[in-house]
Protein backbone atom coordinates (compact mmCIF):
# COMPACT_ATOMS: atom_id res chain seq x y z
CA UNK A 1 0.00 0.00 0.00
CA UNK A 2 2.51 2.36 0.92
CA UNK A 3 4.84 1.58 -1.80
CA UNK A 4 2.06 2.16 -4.20
CA UNK A 5 1.09 6.10 -2.36
CA UNK A 6 4.75 6.45 -3.36
CA UNK A 7 4.58 5.75 -6.55
CA UNK A 8 1.83 8.33 -7.18
CA UNK A 9 3.45 10.92 -5.66
CA UNK A 10 6.36 10.01 -7.78
CA UNK A 11 4.24 10.30 -11.01
CA UNK A 12 2.64 13.41 -9.88
CA UNK A 13 6.01 16.02 -8.88
CA UNK A 14 7.14 14.21 -12.53
CA UNK A 15 3.92 15.29 -14.82
CA UNK A 16 3.54 18.50 -12.83
CA UNK A 17 7.38 19.44 -13.48
CA UNK A 18 6.44 18.67 -17.44
CA UNK A 19 3.20 20.51 -17.30
CA UNK A 20 5.28 23.83 -15.73
CA UNK A 21 7.41 23.30 -18.28
CA UNK A 22 5.26 22.97 -21.46
CA UNK A 23 3.01 26.36 -19.76
CA UNK A 24 6.00 28.59 -18.89
CA UNK A 25 6.69 29.74 -22.22
CA UNK A 26 2.93 30.77 -22.30
CA UNK A 27 2.50 32.57 -19.28
CA UNK A 28 5.71 34.81 -20.40
CA UNK A 29 4.31 35.52 -23.66
CA UNK A 30 0.88 36.44 -21.88
CA UNK A 31 2.92 38.74 -19.20
CA UNK A 32 5.55 40.07 -21.77
CA UNK A 33 2.55 41.26 -24.14
CA UNK A 34 0.89 42.84 -21.36
CA UNK A 35 3.94 45.20 -20.24
CA UNK A 36 5.16 48.58 -21.47
CA UNK A 37 8.01 48.80 -23.74
CA UNK A 38 10.31 49.53 -20.60
CA UNK A 39 8.55 46.93 -18.66
CA UNK A 40 9.75 44.11 -21.74
CA UNK A 41 13.23 45.39 -21.44
CA UNK A 42 13.71 46.31 -17.69
CA UNK A 43 16.80 44.19 -16.50
CA UNK A 44 16.91 42.53 -14.32
CA UNK A 45 13.33 41.50 -16.18
CA UNK A 46 9.41 41.79 -14.29
CA UNK A 47 7.74 38.49 -13.38
CA UNK A 48 4.81 40.62 -12.96
CA UNK A 49 3.71 43.46 -15.61
CA UNK A 50 4.06 46.64 -13.96
CA UNK A 51 2.12 48.68 -14.82
CA UNK A 52 -0.19 46.64 -17.00
CA UNK A 53 -1.05 47.86 -20.85
CA UNK A 54 -3.97 46.08 -21.79
CA UNK A 55 -3.84 48.74 -24.94
CA UNK A 56 -1.24 46.52 -26.35
CA UNK A 57 -3.68 45.05 -28.28
CA UNK A 58 -5.74 48.19 -29.16
CA UNK A 59 -2.68 49.22 -30.71
CA UNK A 60 -2.17 46.36 -32.85
CA UNK A 61 -5.46 46.84 -34.79
CA UNK A 62 -5.38 50.74 -34.76
CA UNK A 63 -1.62 51.43 -35.73
CA UNK A 64 -1.97 52.07 -39.63
CA UNK A 65 1.14 50.56 -40.07
CA UNK A 66 0.60 47.05 -38.86
CA UNK A 67 -2.51 45.98 -40.84
CA UNK A 68 -3.48 42.85 -38.56
CA UNK A 69 -6.92 43.56 -39.13
CA UNK A 70 -6.37 43.17 -42.65
CA UNK A 71 -4.16 40.33 -42.28
CA UNK A 72 -6.73 38.36 -39.46
CA UNK A 73 -9.52 38.90 -42.69
CA UNK A 74 -6.79 37.22 -45.34
CA UNK A 75 -6.30 34.74 -43.20
CA UNK A 76 -10.13 33.67 -42.22
CA UNK A 77 -10.73 33.76 -46.33
CA UNK A 78 -8.54 31.57 -47.26
CA UNK A 79 -9.08 29.22 -43.81
CA UNK A 80 -12.45 28.49 -45.15
CA UNK A 81 -11.78 28.29 -48.60
CA UNK A 82 -9.57 25.27 -47.61
CA UNK A 83 -11.78 23.68 -44.82
CA UNK A 84 -14.48 23.73 -47.34
CA UNK A 85 -12.67 22.40 -50.00
CA UNK A 86 -10.63 19.85 -48.18
CA UNK A 87 -13.65 18.50 -46.59
CA UNK A 88 -15.84 18.12 -49.92
CA UNK A 89 -13.42 16.54 -52.06
CA UNK A 90 -11.49 14.19 -49.71
CA UNK A 91 -15.04 12.81 -48.61
CA UNK A 92 -16.09 12.17 -52.11
CA UNK A 93 -12.58 10.46 -52.64
CA UNK A 94 -12.96 8.34 -49.24
CA UNK A 95 -16.63 7.53 -50.17
CA UNK A 96 -14.99 6.21 -53.44
CA UNK A 97 -12.35 4.32 -52.17
CA UNK A 98 -14.42 3.04 -48.84
CA UNK A 99 -18.21 1.85 -50.56
CA UNK A 100 -17.98 1.47 -53.99
CA UNK A 101 -16.02 -1.79 -55.35
CA UNK A 102 -14.06 -1.66 -58.79
CA UNK A 103 -11.21 -2.58 -60.60
CA UNK A 104 -7.85 -1.04 -59.83
CA UNK A 105 -8.95 0.82 -56.42
CA UNK A 106 -6.23 -0.86 -54.40
CA UNK A 107 -3.89 0.23 -56.71
CA UNK A 108 -4.70 3.74 -56.64
CA UNK A 109 -5.52 3.26 -53.01
CA UNK A 110 -1.58 2.40 -52.62
CA UNK A 111 -0.50 5.25 -54.88
CA UNK A 112 -2.49 7.91 -52.64
CA UNK A 113 -1.44 6.49 -49.62
CA UNK A 114 2.26 6.77 -50.95
CA UNK A 115 1.83 10.50 -51.33
CA UNK A 116 1.89 11.40 -48.11
CA UNK A 117 5.34 10.72 -48.03
CA UNK A 118 5.84 13.21 -50.41
CA UNK A 119 7.31 16.14 -47.94
CA UNK A 120 6.00 19.85 -49.29
CA UNK A 121 9.35 21.34 -50.60
CA UNK A 122 9.92 18.55 -53.19
CA UNK A 123 6.88 19.58 -55.26
CA UNK A 124 6.80 23.44 -54.17
CA UNK A 125 8.96 24.62 -56.73
CA UNK A 126 7.61 23.09 -59.78
CA UNK A 127 3.81 23.65 -58.78
CA UNK A 128 4.97 27.42 -58.36
CA UNK A 129 6.40 27.23 -61.90
CA UNK A 130 2.73 25.22 -62.71
CA UNK A 131 0.82 28.79 -61.44
CA UNK A 132 3.78 30.88 -62.89
CA UNK A 133 2.84 29.30 -66.19
CA UNK A 134 -0.99 29.25 -65.60
CA UNK A 135 -0.73 33.38 -65.18
CA UNK A 136 1.35 34.17 -68.25
CA UNK A 137 -1.03 31.49 -70.79
CA UNK A 138 -4.33 32.27 -69.37
CA UNK A 139 -4.07 36.13 -68.59
CA UNK A 140 -5.93 34.90 -64.67
CA UNK A 141 -3.48 36.32 -62.37
CA UNK A 142 -2.03 33.14 -59.77
CA UNK A 143 1.14 34.48 -58.18
CA UNK A 144 0.16 37.44 -55.49
CA UNK A 145 -3.23 36.00 -55.01
CA UNK A 146 -4.82 33.63 -52.56
CA UNK A 147 -5.48 31.35 -55.15
CA UNK A 148 -2.59 28.90 -55.09
CA UNK A 149 -2.76 28.61 -50.99
CA UNK A 150 -6.46 27.44 -51.49
CA UNK A 151 -7.29 25.91 -55.51
CA UNK A 152 -4.99 22.75 -54.48
CA UNK A 153 -7.13 21.98 -51.27
CA UNK A 154 -9.96 21.22 -53.37
CA UNK A 155 -8.72 18.66 -54.88
CA UNK A 156 -8.79 16.29 -51.86
CA UNK A 157 -5.87 15.46 -49.36
CA UNK A 158 -4.03 11.67 -48.65
CA UNK A 159 -4.06 11.88 -45.18
CA UNK A 160 -8.00 13.33 -44.62
CA UNK A 161 -8.85 11.24 -47.64
CA UNK A 162 -7.45 8.22 -45.81
CA UNK A 163 -9.00 8.90 -42.30
CA UNK A 164 -12.49 9.47 -43.32
CA UNK A 165 -12.06 5.92 -45.54
CA UNK A 166 -11.06 4.09 -42.15
CA UNK A 167 -14.43 5.63 -40.95
CA UNK A 168 -16.54 5.04 -43.95
CA UNK A 169 -15.31 1.77 -43.81
CA UNK A 170 -17.15 1.08 -40.21
CA UNK A 171 -20.32 1.97 -41.45
CA UNK A 172 -22.31 -1.26 -42.03
CA UNK A 173 -23.01 -1.87 -45.74
CA UNK A 174 -26.16 -2.97 -45.30
CA UNK A 175 -27.24 0.58 -44.69
CA UNK A 176 -26.18 1.57 -48.28
CA UNK A 177 -27.11 -1.56 -50.10
CA UNK A 178 -30.80 -0.71 -48.65
CA UNK A 179 -30.85 2.46 -50.02
CA UNK A 180 -29.41 1.01 -53.40
CA UNK A 181 -32.40 -1.78 -53.60
CA UNK A 182 -34.65 1.22 -52.94
CA UNK A 183 -33.30 2.88 -55.99
CA UNK A 184 -31.17 5.38 -54.42
CA UNK A 185 -28.55 6.96 -56.34
CA UNK A 186 -24.45 6.69 -55.10
CA UNK A 187 -24.48 10.32 -54.65
CA UNK A 188 -27.56 10.03 -52.57
CA UNK A 189 -25.93 7.53 -50.76
CA UNK A 190 -23.19 9.85 -49.96
CA UNK A 191 -25.18 12.77 -49.02
CA UNK A 192 -28.30 10.92 -47.25
CA UNK A 193 -26.19 8.23 -45.00
CA UNK A 194 -22.63 8.16 -45.10
CA UNK A 195 -22.25 11.93 -44.43
CA UNK A 196 -24.73 12.30 -41.55
CA UNK A 197 -23.25 8.96 -39.57
CA UNK A 198 -19.89 10.64 -40.16
CA UNK A 199 -19.92 13.83 -38.06
CA UNK A 200 -17.54 13.48 -35.55
CA UNK A 201 -14.90 11.94 -38.45
CA UNK A 202 -15.33 14.93 -40.71
CA UNK A 203 -15.14 17.27 -37.85
CA UNK A 204 -11.72 15.85 -37.52
CA UNK A 205 -10.61 16.53 -40.85
CA UNK A 206 -11.96 20.30 -40.96
CA UNK A 207 -9.76 20.73 -37.63
CA UNK A 208 -7.09 19.31 -39.09
CA UNK A 209 -7.33 21.36 -42.08
CA UNK A 210 -8.09 24.65 -40.21
CA UNK A 211 -4.93 24.01 -38.25
CA UNK A 212 -2.74 23.13 -41.29
CA UNK A 213 -3.93 26.50 -43.24
CA UNK A 214 -3.66 28.53 -39.88
CA UNK A 215 -0.13 27.48 -39.59
CA UNK A 216 1.20 27.61 -42.49
CA UNK A 217 3.97 29.89 -43.36
CA UNK A 218 5.74 28.42 -46.48
CA UNK A 219 3.13 28.88 -48.66
CA UNK A 220 2.19 32.18 -47.83
CA UNK A 221 5.80 33.40 -48.14
CA UNK A 222 6.08 31.72 -51.41
CA UNK A 223 2.91 33.34 -53.08
CA UNK A 224 2.23 36.81 -51.30
CA UNK A 225 3.95 39.19 -52.09
CA UNK A 226 2.05 42.52 -50.83
CA UNK A 227 1.77 43.32 -47.16
CA UNK A 228 -1.77 44.26 -47.41
CA UNK A 229 -2.35 40.25 -48.67
CA UNK A 230 0.00 39.00 -46.20
CA UNK A 231 -1.80 36.05 -43.74
CA UNK A 232 -1.71 36.39 -39.76
CA UNK A 233 1.12 33.96 -40.07
CA UNK A 234 3.45 35.79 -42.54
CA UNK A 235 1.95 39.57 -41.31
CA UNK A 236 3.47 38.44 -37.77
CA UNK A 237 7.04 37.30 -39.37
CA UNK A 238 6.78 40.51 -41.13
CA UNK A 239 6.24 42.66 -37.99
CA UNK A 240 8.96 40.64 -36.32
CA UNK A 241 11.80 41.65 -38.84
CA UNK A 242 10.79 45.28 -38.63
CA UNK A 243 10.17 45.80 -35.24
CA UNK A 244 12.01 42.73 -33.94
CA UNK A 245 14.82 43.40 -31.02
CA UNK A 246 12.46 45.80 -29.59
CA UNK A 247 8.94 46.30 -29.16
CA UNK A 248 8.63 42.42 -27.61
CA UNK A 249 5.13 43.77 -25.96
CA UNK A 250 3.81 44.30 -29.13
CA UNK A 251 5.18 41.05 -30.46
CA UNK A 252 4.31 39.05 -28.10
CA UNK A 253 0.00 40.43 -28.21
CA UNK A 254 0.66 39.73 -32.17
CA UNK A 255 1.32 36.20 -31.37
CA UNK A 256 -1.10 35.76 -28.58
CA UNK A 257 -3.55 36.87 -31.78
CA UNK A 258 -2.48 34.53 -33.91
CA UNK A 259 -2.50 31.41 -30.89
CA UNK A 260 -6.32 32.99 -30.24
CA UNK A 261 -8.61 31.03 -32.89
CA UNK A 262 -6.78 27.55 -32.11
CA UNK A 263 -6.80 28.07 -28.72
CA UNK A 264 -10.45 28.77 -28.80
CA UNK A 265 -11.21 26.01 -31.51
CA UNK A 266 -9.24 23.87 -29.22
CA UNK A 267 -11.65 24.49 -26.25
CA UNK A 268 -14.97 24.03 -27.68
CA UNK A 269 -14.06 20.27 -29.04
CA UNK A 270 -11.43 18.94 -26.77
CA UNK A 271 -12.61 15.51 -27.50
CA UNK A 272 -12.45 16.10 -30.72
CA UNK A 273 -8.79 16.87 -30.76
CA UNK A 274 -7.73 14.44 -29.05
CA UNK A 275 -9.58 11.70 -30.50
CA UNK A 276 -8.82 12.78 -34.01
CA UNK A 277 -5.13 12.79 -32.85
CA UNK A 278 -4.90 9.37 -30.98
CA UNK A 279 -6.42 7.65 -33.83
CA UNK A 280 -4.32 8.94 -36.74
CA UNK A 281 -1.45 6.63 -34.94
CA UNK A 282 -3.30 3.74 -34.53
CA UNK A 283 -4.74 3.25 -37.95
CA UNK A 284 -0.97 4.40 -39.71
CA UNK B 1 -22.86 -10.30 -69.70
CA UNK B 2 -24.60 -8.78 -66.74
CA UNK B 3 -21.76 -9.19 -64.14
CA UNK B 4 -19.41 -7.10 -66.50
CA UNK B 5 -22.04 -4.51 -67.26
CA UNK B 6 -22.47 -4.01 -63.28
CA UNK B 7 -18.43 -4.25 -62.82
CA UNK B 8 -18.24 -1.16 -65.72
CA UNK B 9 -20.42 1.01 -63.90
CA UNK B 10 -18.81 0.48 -60.78
CA UNK B 11 -15.78 1.66 -62.23
CA UNK B 12 -17.07 4.62 -63.49
CA UNK B 13 -18.78 5.32 -60.49
CA UNK B 14 -15.78 5.32 -58.57
CA UNK B 15 -13.95 6.61 -61.09
CA UNK B 16 -16.44 9.75 -60.53
CA UNK B 17 -15.85 10.40 -56.90
CA UNK B 18 -12.49 9.86 -57.10
CA UNK B 19 -11.68 12.48 -60.20
CA UNK B 20 -11.26 15.34 -57.77
CA UNK B 21 -8.45 13.63 -55.94
CA UNK B 22 -7.11 12.24 -59.88
CA UNK B 23 -7.10 15.81 -60.82
CA UNK B 24 -5.32 17.14 -58.35
CA UNK B 25 -2.99 14.16 -58.03
CA UNK B 26 -1.77 15.07 -61.57
CA UNK B 27 -2.06 18.77 -61.23
CA UNK B 28 -0.50 19.14 -58.26
CA UNK B 29 1.88 15.79 -57.49
CA UNK B 30 2.33 14.03 -60.90
CA UNK B 31 2.83 16.53 -63.24
CA UNK B 32 5.10 18.48 -60.69
CA UNK B 33 7.66 15.98 -59.87
CA UNK B 34 7.85 14.82 -63.68
CA UNK B 35 8.95 18.64 -64.54
CA UNK B 36 10.64 19.02 -61.29
CA UNK B 37 12.71 15.89 -62.74
CA UNK B 38 13.07 17.89 -66.52
CA UNK B 39 14.11 21.39 -64.92
CA UNK B 40 16.52 19.82 -62.66
CA UNK B 41 18.44 18.88 -65.81
CA UNK B 42 18.11 22.99 -67.32
CA UNK B 43 19.21 26.25 -66.34
CA UNK B 44 16.07 28.05 -65.46
CA UNK B 45 16.04 31.49 -64.77
CA UNK B 46 12.07 31.42 -64.74
CA UNK B 47 11.61 34.76 -66.22
CA UNK B 48 13.75 32.76 -69.67
CA UNK B 49 12.59 29.44 -70.98
CA UNK B 50 14.76 26.62 -69.10
CA UNK B 51 18.35 25.32 -71.11
CA UNK B 52 18.96 21.89 -71.05
CA UNK B 53 22.06 21.58 -69.66
CA UNK B 54 22.69 17.56 -68.97
CA UNK B 55 23.50 16.69 -65.15
CA UNK B 56 25.24 20.22 -64.72
CA UNK B 57 23.09 21.26 -61.91
CA UNK B 58 24.07 17.58 -59.83
CA UNK B 59 27.45 18.25 -60.56
CA UNK B 60 27.71 21.89 -59.42
CA UNK B 61 25.50 19.98 -56.33
CA UNK B 62 28.41 17.90 -55.28
CA UNK B 63 30.91 21.02 -55.39
CA UNK B 64 28.69 23.00 -53.50
CA UNK B 65 30.05 23.57 -50.07
CA UNK B 66 26.67 25.33 -49.04
CA UNK B 67 24.58 22.43 -50.14
CA UNK B 68 26.61 19.88 -48.23
CA UNK B 69 26.02 22.07 -45.01
CA UNK B 70 22.64 22.74 -45.61
CA UNK B 71 22.50 18.59 -45.61
CA UNK B 72 24.66 18.48 -42.82
CA UNK B 73 23.18 20.74 -40.20
CA UNK B 74 19.75 19.37 -41.07
CA UNK B 75 21.13 15.45 -40.34
CA UNK B 76 22.85 17.24 -37.06
CA UNK B 77 19.31 18.38 -35.75
CA UNK B 78 17.82 15.04 -36.63
CA UNK B 79 20.38 13.48 -34.49
CA UNK B 80 19.87 16.03 -31.69
CA UNK B 81 15.81 15.85 -32.10
CA UNK B 82 14.80 12.55 -33.00
CA UNK B 83 15.81 10.20 -30.06
CA UNK B 84 15.49 12.82 -27.77
CA UNK B 85 12.26 13.80 -28.24
CA UNK B 86 10.87 10.30 -29.01
CA UNK B 87 12.45 9.46 -25.61
CA UNK B 88 10.71 12.37 -23.74
CA UNK B 89 7.47 11.74 -25.56
CA UNK B 90 7.36 7.77 -24.58
CA UNK B 91 8.55 8.86 -21.17
CA UNK B 92 5.31 11.64 -21.03
CA UNK B 93 2.86 8.89 -21.89
CA UNK B 94 3.67 6.24 -19.82
CA UNK B 95 3.33 9.10 -17.00
CA UNK B 96 -0.09 9.80 -18.40
CA UNK B 97 -1.03 6.27 -18.53
CA UNK B 98 -1.67 5.51 -14.73
CA UNK B 99 -4.69 5.66 -12.36
CA UNK B 100 -4.41 9.07 -10.86
CA UNK B 101 -5.87 12.23 -10.84
CA UNK B 102 -6.17 15.22 -12.38
CA UNK B 103 -4.69 13.47 -15.79
CA UNK B 104 -7.18 15.15 -18.19
CA UNK B 105 -5.51 18.42 -17.37
CA UNK B 106 -1.87 17.46 -17.45
CA UNK B 107 -2.61 15.67 -20.81
CA UNK B 108 -4.47 18.96 -22.21
CA UNK B 109 -1.39 20.88 -20.64
CA UNK B 110 0.73 18.96 -22.47
CA UNK B 111 -0.47 18.59 -25.66
CA UNK B 112 -1.35 22.41 -26.20
CA UNK B 113 1.99 23.48 -26.75
CA UNK B 114 1.83 21.46 -30.23
CA UNK B 115 -1.01 23.61 -31.33
CA UNK B 116 1.07 26.58 -31.00
CA UNK B 117 1.32 28.22 -34.87
CA UNK B 118 4.72 27.42 -36.12
CA UNK B 119 5.61 31.21 -36.33
CA UNK B 120 3.88 32.51 -33.21
CA UNK B 121 6.08 29.43 -31.17
CA UNK B 122 8.97 30.65 -33.28
CA UNK B 123 8.17 34.58 -31.72
CA UNK B 124 7.93 33.19 -28.25
CA UNK B 125 10.95 30.95 -27.83
CA UNK B 126 12.84 33.95 -29.73
CA UNK B 127 11.99 35.69 -26.72
CA UNK B 128 12.56 32.84 -24.27
CA UNK B 129 16.06 32.36 -25.00
CA UNK B 130 16.66 36.14 -25.44
CA UNK B 131 20.20 35.94 -23.95
CA UNK B 132 19.91 39.18 -21.91
CA UNK B 133 16.05 39.35 -20.92
CA UNK B 134 14.83 35.97 -21.84
CA UNK B 135 13.36 33.49 -19.61
CA UNK B 136 15.90 30.83 -19.65
CA UNK B 137 18.86 32.82 -19.03
CA UNK B 138 17.23 34.10 -15.97
CA UNK B 139 15.86 31.07 -14.64
CA UNK B 140 19.71 30.03 -15.34
CA UNK B 141 21.47 32.73 -13.47
CA UNK B 142 18.20 32.17 -10.44
CA UNK B 143 20.38 28.42 -10.31
CA UNK B 144 23.50 30.07 -10.16
CA UNK B 145 24.99 29.65 -13.81
CA UNK B 146 27.04 32.10 -13.71
CA UNK B 147 27.60 32.53 -17.74
CA UNK B 148 24.77 30.96 -19.58
CA UNK B 149 25.01 30.08 -23.40
CA UNK B 150 23.78 33.27 -25.77
CA UNK B 151 21.77 30.01 -27.35
CA UNK B 152 20.46 31.47 -31.00
CA UNK B 153 23.18 33.94 -31.09
CA UNK B 154 26.06 31.25 -30.35
CA UNK B 155 27.17 29.42 -33.49
CA UNK B 156 27.63 26.45 -30.90
CA UNK B 157 24.34 27.05 -28.83
CA UNK B 158 22.32 27.78 -31.65
CA UNK B 159 21.35 24.14 -33.18
CA UNK B 160 20.39 22.43 -29.74
CA UNK B 161 18.38 25.91 -29.03
CA UNK B 162 15.95 24.36 -31.87
CA UNK B 163 16.27 21.14 -30.97
CA UNK B 164 15.43 22.15 -27.50
CA UNK B 165 12.35 24.45 -28.55
CA UNK B 166 11.42 20.74 -30.76
CA UNK B 167 10.75 19.12 -27.21
CA UNK B 168 7.57 21.96 -26.39
CA UNK B 169 5.88 21.05 -29.19
CA UNK B 170 5.96 17.54 -28.81
CA UNK B 171 2.36 17.10 -27.19
CA UNK B 172 0.84 15.71 -30.16
CA UNK B 173 2.92 12.58 -30.37
CA UNK B 174 2.57 12.05 -26.45
CA UNK B 175 -1.41 11.83 -27.29
CA UNK B 176 -0.89 9.17 -30.26
CA UNK B 177 1.69 7.42 -27.19
CA UNK B 178 -1.10 7.58 -24.81
CA UNK B 179 -3.54 6.15 -27.36
CA UNK B 180 -1.49 3.30 -28.15
CA UNK B 181 -0.23 2.55 -24.54
CA UNK B 182 -4.17 1.79 -23.82
CA UNK B 183 -4.17 -0.44 -25.91
CA UNK B 184 -1.53 -3.03 -24.53
CA UNK B 185 -3.66 -5.79 -23.45
CA UNK B 186 -3.99 -6.22 -19.10
CA UNK B 187 -3.73 -10.02 -19.58
CA UNK B 188 -0.02 -9.62 -20.52
CA UNK B 189 0.95 -7.21 -17.67
CA UNK B 190 -0.62 -9.42 -15.60
CA UNK B 191 1.14 -12.56 -16.52
CA UNK B 192 4.48 -10.73 -16.67
CA UNK B 193 3.54 -9.80 -13.18
CA UNK B 194 3.30 -13.30 -12.25
CA UNK B 195 6.28 -14.41 -13.92
CA UNK B 196 8.14 -11.34 -11.68
CA UNK B 197 9.03 -9.25 -13.90
CA UNK B 198 9.65 -5.55 -12.37
CA UNK B 199 8.48 -2.14 -13.48
CA UNK B 200 10.87 -1.21 -15.80
CA UNK B 201 11.20 -5.32 -17.05
CA UNK B 202 7.48 -4.89 -17.93
CA UNK B 203 8.31 -1.28 -19.92
CA UNK B 204 10.97 -2.93 -22.09
CA UNK B 205 9.79 -6.06 -22.32
CA UNK B 206 6.03 -5.72 -22.90
CA UNK B 207 4.60 -2.20 -23.33
CA UNK B 208 7.31 -1.22 -26.01
CA UNK B 209 7.15 -3.89 -27.96
CA UNK B 210 3.16 -3.39 -27.96
CA UNK B 211 3.35 -0.15 -28.69
CA UNK B 212 6.07 -0.68 -31.22
CA UNK B 213 3.93 -0.28 -34.30
CA UNK B 214 2.99 3.04 -33.01
CA UNK B 215 6.53 4.32 -32.86
CA UNK B 216 7.06 3.16 -35.71
CA UNK B 217 4.34 5.57 -37.20
CA UNK B 218 5.75 8.70 -35.16
CA UNK B 219 8.92 7.70 -36.83
CA UNK B 220 8.56 7.78 -39.90
CA UNK B 221 6.40 11.33 -39.24
CA UNK B 222 9.43 12.69 -37.47
CA UNK B 223 11.85 11.82 -39.89
CA UNK B 224 9.48 13.08 -43.09
CA UNK B 225 8.92 16.14 -41.01
CA UNK B 226 12.56 17.43 -39.94
CA UNK B 227 13.97 16.65 -43.67
CA UNK B 228 11.36 19.35 -44.08
CA UNK B 229 12.44 22.07 -41.16
CA UNK B 230 11.79 25.57 -42.45
CA UNK B 231 9.98 27.87 -40.55
CA UNK B 232 11.69 27.89 -37.27
CA UNK B 233 15.35 28.48 -38.39
CA UNK B 234 13.61 30.86 -41.04
CA UNK B 235 12.18 33.21 -38.54
CA UNK B 236 14.90 32.32 -35.58
CA UNK B 237 17.92 32.57 -36.86
CA UNK B 238 17.64 33.16 -40.62
CA UNK B 239 20.33 30.24 -40.98
CA UNK B 240 22.74 32.05 -38.84
CA UNK B 241 24.97 32.58 -36.86
CA UNK B 242 27.51 31.44 -39.86
CA UNK B 243 25.00 29.33 -41.41
CA UNK B 244 25.04 26.94 -38.14
CA UNK B 245 21.24 26.72 -38.55
CA UNK B 246 21.37 26.54 -42.34
CA UNK B 247 18.81 23.89 -43.59
CA UNK B 248 18.35 22.10 -46.49
CA UNK B 249 14.81 23.44 -46.99
CA UNK B 250 15.58 26.68 -46.53
CA UNK B 251 18.87 26.73 -49.45
CA UNK B 252 16.39 25.32 -51.40
CA UNK B 253 14.01 27.94 -50.84
CA UNK B 254 16.45 30.93 -51.33
CA UNK B 255 17.64 28.95 -54.54
CA UNK B 256 14.34 28.77 -56.03
CA UNK B 257 12.84 32.15 -54.61
CA UNK B 258 15.95 34.46 -54.06
CA UNK B 259 18.53 33.57 -56.63
CA UNK B 260 15.72 32.40 -58.95
CA UNK B 261 17.89 29.68 -60.13
CA UNK B 262 14.49 27.11 -60.67
CA UNK B 263 16.92 24.58 -62.49
CA UNK B 264 19.07 23.90 -59.33
CA UNK B 265 16.70 24.21 -56.91
CA UNK B 266 14.17 21.61 -58.73
CA UNK B 267 17.97 19.52 -58.38
CA UNK B 268 17.78 19.70 -54.72
CA UNK B 269 14.17 18.95 -54.65
CA UNK B 270 15.08 15.93 -56.39
CA UNK B 271 18.03 15.11 -53.67
CA UNK B 272 15.71 15.76 -50.82
CA UNK B 273 12.94 13.09 -52.38
CA UNK B 274 15.19 10.43 -53.06
CA UNK B 275 16.41 10.92 -49.06
CA UNK B 276 13.20 10.61 -48.03
CA UNK B 277 12.52 7.81 -50.18
CA UNK B 278 15.82 6.24 -48.68
CA UNK B 279 15.44 7.54 -44.79
CA UNK B 280 11.80 6.05 -44.92
CA UNK B 281 13.24 2.62 -46.94
CA UNK B 282 15.53 2.46 -44.04
CA UNK B 283 13.05 3.03 -41.73
CA UNK B 284 10.55 0.06 -43.21
CA UNK B 285 13.48 -2.08 -43.48
CA UNK B 286 14.48 -1.84 -40.17
CA UNK B 287 11.20 -2.28 -38.99
CA UNK B 288 11.18 -6.03 -39.81
CA UNK B 289 13.55 -6.47 -36.18
CA UNK B 290 11.74 -4.29 -34.05
CA UNK B 291 8.09 -4.09 -34.69
CA UNK B 292 5.52 -6.14 -33.84
CA UNK B 293 2.44 -6.75 -34.81
CA UNK B 294 -0.14 -8.04 -32.65
CA UNK B 295 -2.55 -10.32 -34.42
CA UNK B 296 -5.59 -7.68 -35.05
Amino acid sequence: MRKKRFRRIVIHVALIAICATAAAPFLWMLATSVKTVAGAAAYPPQWWPHPWRWRNYLDLFNTRQYHFLLWTRNSLIIAVLVVTGTVISSALAAYGFACIRFRGRGVLFALMLSTMMIPFPVTMVSVFIVFHWLGAHTGIPFLGTFKPLWIPAWFGSAFNIFLLRQFFMTIPEELSEAARLDGCSELGIFTRIILPLSKPALSVVALFAFLGVWNDFLGPLIYLQRASQFTLALGLQSFQSQHGGTSWNMLMAASVLVMLPVLLLFFIAQRTFIEGIATTGLKG
Amino acid sequence: MATSRSELRNLVKGLAFLSPWMIGFAAFTAIPIGLSAYFSLCNYPLLQPPVFVGAQNYTDLVHDGVFWQSLWNTLYYALLALPLGMAIAIGAALLLNSKIRGLSIYRTLIFLPSLTPAVAGAMIWLWLFNSKLGLINLVLQKLGVAHPPGWLVSPRWAMPSLALMSFWGIGNTVVIYLAGLQDVPRELYEAAEIDGAGGLDRIWHVTLPCISPVIFFNLVMAVIGVVQNFTAPYIMTGGGPARATYFYTMYLYDNAFRYLRMGYASAMAWVQFLLVLALTGLAFWSARHWVHYQGR
